[in-house]
């Protein structure tokens, strides 16, 4: 019977060249019309050591991971202990490994895989040039029913620049593989994806979330590299120049978010993408943001923490700084991705918020989100465009802090005669005068609190799917929702009726959206990657969710997976 | 088109200068700055509207709402990541930072070595008087290390003060000089120099805090012309330094470097860029 999705690893030593591999794989199949998905896992190493693409491809869009891996691919066993159990074993898995690198590592034995046995190193010494990450994509395209003309152009387009020695031997490995496939039997080949289909991309979620920056209408990046972030400022520094933008490396995170905080004090929207300790370091003058009215999107691209924490891997667990992390009454706006795909939607949607509320904007990105990358139909064009409230009139009268109804007061530009004005921190008057005036410090947070909660935020502010009127509703945000979403399906494909709440606006809570989302529910299952139940904790916080509320929540650094979900929805 | 000569100025002296009273006590060195950097302004011509004064947090970064320019009194230290990012976005302005010794070479010192590095093309005047005003009197990074005048190091600060012109020279900055604030003239001769100079330009102004350093009002005797003419050398620059005293003023040095200045003109619309995506 064939499979409608397929989950494949290739672990190794560097210099086997998985990530390559990988890389060829997820490109020639969706070439071939798939949809897929690949994540990384490295060791701690600079450069080198033990890594694995962890690959699934579909008939159908799939943008999370399954619970474990039909298919693992060990041109070496490495480090494989260090990190065996980011590759659970589906049940009825083929292991695939070299003879020479000994028997396969206990920490497997009770996952009963099916083990087969290839000598990938001696079928690529038999190769002038060959080398073993061919010899395993050969394999694993005849196993999954993938025509090996895919990989060969895919690899044509790669090798352009290395002469035609290169290319022969490296179709000379993907027959070697498929040779050496011909022999394994027991797995199931993927079914024939859909003939007729759309415009398809290639790309991960922190390159999304460049894009969305752009699209939005960002034109200024200021940044301090760090992991797993730096892929967004890496995108956006040569096409920021493409669309008449800038990206400046700073000396810190102090100085990212304080150069954003003058640049679009000159009307410029910009943007910052971090991670935890990075927005640990910003947090002082995402306050002024809030104090002085100045727009600006911090894209945090989460890892575990607290501090130092797990750099490579992901977890949800700045939700609590994003939202509370600030001095003072600080009303700010907090957004969650839902997937790989939506980190474009997300990301400009963000700035849509920010310029239009004049305010900053954190987007509660992930690692796994961030760094993986997904085939996906070519976006929907997307209406939000950032569009900042500037004086109509300039002269004397003009007030930058005036008390409007929505709170929303027009925003002069240096530059603009007639209406300047000093953008403050310290608390002030509607002029920007400081001022420590019991009226005008709670006029003032009164202000910035209604035009914050006072907004529409309208549809975006959470995707809903399933049953609408089930009793179990799955209340989830950011990359939980793929894991959470699947689950549901699973459950629902068993005759139960569930429905999916996953939430893009985490801060201002969205109390009344919620209440009418979470209607009739008997049971609410909030997932989220943290070990505290942080999203949970917020909306406790906020609001009376109805029926029973089962907090459902681990940290990383292992990926959520669905069918951990399901046994939690099947209980219920 | 024929220009029409400028007889009288558009702006005055007056025309940069807001309704707001000062905070600061009678006396303070920093009612001098603020006239000379409006004497600079005005010396230029520079239209208000397209100035920005960016500051941190002390007695003289309340300048900025003290003028009728486009001010952003920011928080400590970090007058000068705002004003880059500014600057870097808005070229087409005129750009000022302004601060004091503590928000600068103390809470900001790292801001103040790279954008010395950077070197965007905008000023940045700090008003040093070697003591923390706003919080009651104490050391700051150019305090003598053995001042007793603050409870919180009653013994003195023990640390060798901060040498801001080194720093400076040292870290790249391309326009270096140091002024007192009691000759408003040559403060106001310096900012109209450093804003003219393609690059970023430090002006160190003496500027005495008469509260908590009354001892300071002795600088008027100290200072002393020690920098005539400004040299394009930093051997000399660096042997000039060897030999200040803390009290020499003018215009030690103006490099030759460029600013730092990316621009791109736009050659792709934004929903385009998606198309790099494509399979």
């Amino acid at each position: 019977m064939a499979h409608t999705s397929v989950s494949i690893a290739l672990t190794g030593s560097g210099g086997a060249g998985v990530m390559t591999a990988g890389q060829s794989l997820l490109d020639a199949a969706a070439k071939a019309g798939f949809y897929g998905l690949m994540g990384r896992t490295l060791g701690p190493q600079i450069r080198g050591g033990e890594s694995a693409a962890l690959l699934r491809l579909g008939t159908h869009p799939v943008q999370g991971t399954d619970d474990g891996y039909d298919i693992i691919v060990a041109f070496d066993w490495g480090n494989f202990a260090r990190f065996h159990d980011e590759m659970p074993l589906n049940p009825g898995s083929v292991v695939i490994a070299d003879p020479h690198n000994g028997a396969v590592p206990d920490v497997l034995a009770p996952s009963n895989p099916h083990v087969v046995m290839v000598p990938f190193h001696d079928l690529a010494k038999g190769i002038q040039g060959g080398r073993v990450n061919m010899v395993g994509l050969g394999l694993i395209a005849a196993l999954i029913g993938l025509d090996q003309a895919f990989l060969i152009e895919r690899l044509s387009r790669q090798l352009a620049g290395k002469g035609a020695e290169a290319l022969a031997a490296s179709k000379a490995g993907l027959e070697a593989g498929a040779g050496a496939a011909a022999a394994i039997t027991g797995v199931a080949p993927l079914s024939a994806p859909d003939p007729a289909r759309g415009e398809r991309w290639s790309l991960t979620g922190n390159e999304a979330a460049g894009l969305g920056a752009i699209q939005g209408g960002v034109r200024f990046c200021a940044a301090y590299p760090i992991t797993p972030a730096t892929d967004v400022l890496e995108w956006l520094a040569p096409n920021l120049p493409k669309v008449g933008g800038m990206l400046v490396q700073c000396e810190d995170e102090l100085a990212s978010i304080n150069m954003l905080l003058g640049a679009s004090f000159g009307g410029t929207p910009s943007v910052t993408a971090t991670s935890g300790p990075g927005l640990a370091l910003m947090t002082e003058s995402l306050g002024l943001a809030v104090a002085s009215e100045t727009p600006l999107v911090v894209v945090n691209v989460q890892r575990g923490g607290p501090s130092t924490g797990i750099p490579t891997k992901s977890e949800q667990s700045d939700l609590n700084i994003a939202v509370h992390g600030l001095h003072g009454d600080a009303p700010h706006v907090v957004t969650a991705p839902l997937s790989i795909g939506d980190c474009l939607f997300t990301t400009q949607w963000s700035v849509y918020l920010a310029e239009s509320l004049q305010t900053p904007v954190i987007v509660l990105s992930d690692q796994v989100l961030g760094q993986s990358r997904a085939i996906i139909d070519r976006p929907a064009d997307i209406a939000f465009i950032g569009r900042r409230r500037v004086p109509e009139t300039l002269d004397a009268s003009y007030r930058r802090y005036e008390l409007t109804a929505d709170g929303i007061s027009p925003m002069a530009l240096p530059g603009m005669e007639g209406a300047s004005y000093t953008a403050e921190g310290l608390e002030h008057n509607p002029f920007g005068h400081p001022s420590t005036q019991t009226n005008f410090h709670e006029e003032q947070l009164a202000k910035r609190r209604r035009k914050v909660e006072g907004f529409d935020y309208g549809d975006p502010w959470a995707m809903t799917a399933g049953d609408p009127d089930a009793d179990i509703v799955v209340l989830t945000w950011g990359s939980s929702t793929e894991p959470a979403r699947e689950a549901m399906e699973r459950v629902r494909a068993e005759g139960r009726r569930v429905r999916l709440v996953a939430a893009r606006l985490i801060a201002p809570v969205p109390v009344d959206r919620l209440t009418a989302a979470l209607e009739g529910a008997r049971h609410v299952v909030v997932v989220e990657q943290n070990h505290s139940g942080q999203y949970c904790n917020l909306l406790r916080a906020h609001m009376d969710l109805p029926g029973t509320v089962h907090p459902l929540h681990r940290p990383g650094p292992l990926p959520l997976r669905p069918g951990e979900i399901v046994d939690h929805l099947r209980g219920l | 088109m024929d220009v029409p000569l400028e007889e009288t100025p558009v702006y005055k002296v007056k025309s940069y200068k807001s309704d707001l009273k000062p905070i600061w006590c009678p006396g303070c060195g920093d009612f001098s700055v603020l006239s000379a950097i409006m004497r600079a302004l005005t010396e230029l011509q520079l239209p208000p509207h397209q100035v920005s004064l960016v500051s941190g947090i002390g007695c003289s970064s309340r300048l900025p709402a003290y003028s009728t320019l486009y001010g952003f009194h920011s928080v400590h230290g970090r007058a000068l990541p705002v004003a880059s990012g500014l600057k870097l976005s808005r070229p087409d302005l005129t750009v000022l930072a302004v601060g004091g010794d503590g928000d600068g070479f103390s809470i900001g010192g790292n801001h103040f070595i790279h954008a010395c590095r950077r070197n965007v093309d905008m000023t940045y005047i700090v008003m040093d008087n070697s003591v923390y005003g706003m919080t009651k009197g104490q050391a700051s990074p150019t305090t003598d290390p053995e001042w007793p005048g603050s409870k919180l190091t009653p013994d003195g600060p023990g640390v060798a003060a901060f040498k801001p012109l080194e720093m400076a020279l040292s870290a790249g900055a391309t326009f270096i000089a140091r002024a007192f604030s009691g000759d408003p003239l040559e403060v106001a001769r310096q900012i109209c120099e450093g804003i003219q100079h393609p690059g970023f330009s430090f002006v160190h102004v003496l500027s005495p805090c008469v509260t908590y350093r009354p001892e300071q009002k002795t600088w008027r005797e100290r200072v002393h012309e020690g920098f005539p003419e400004p040299t394009d050398d930093r051997r000399e620059a660096f042997l000039r330094l060897l030999d200040d005293d803390a009290f020499s003023t003018g215009i030690l040095y103006k490099g030759r470097t460029g600013a730092f200045q990316p621009h791109a003109e736009a050659t792709t619309r934004a929903v385009a860029l998606g198309d790099q995506f494509v399979i």
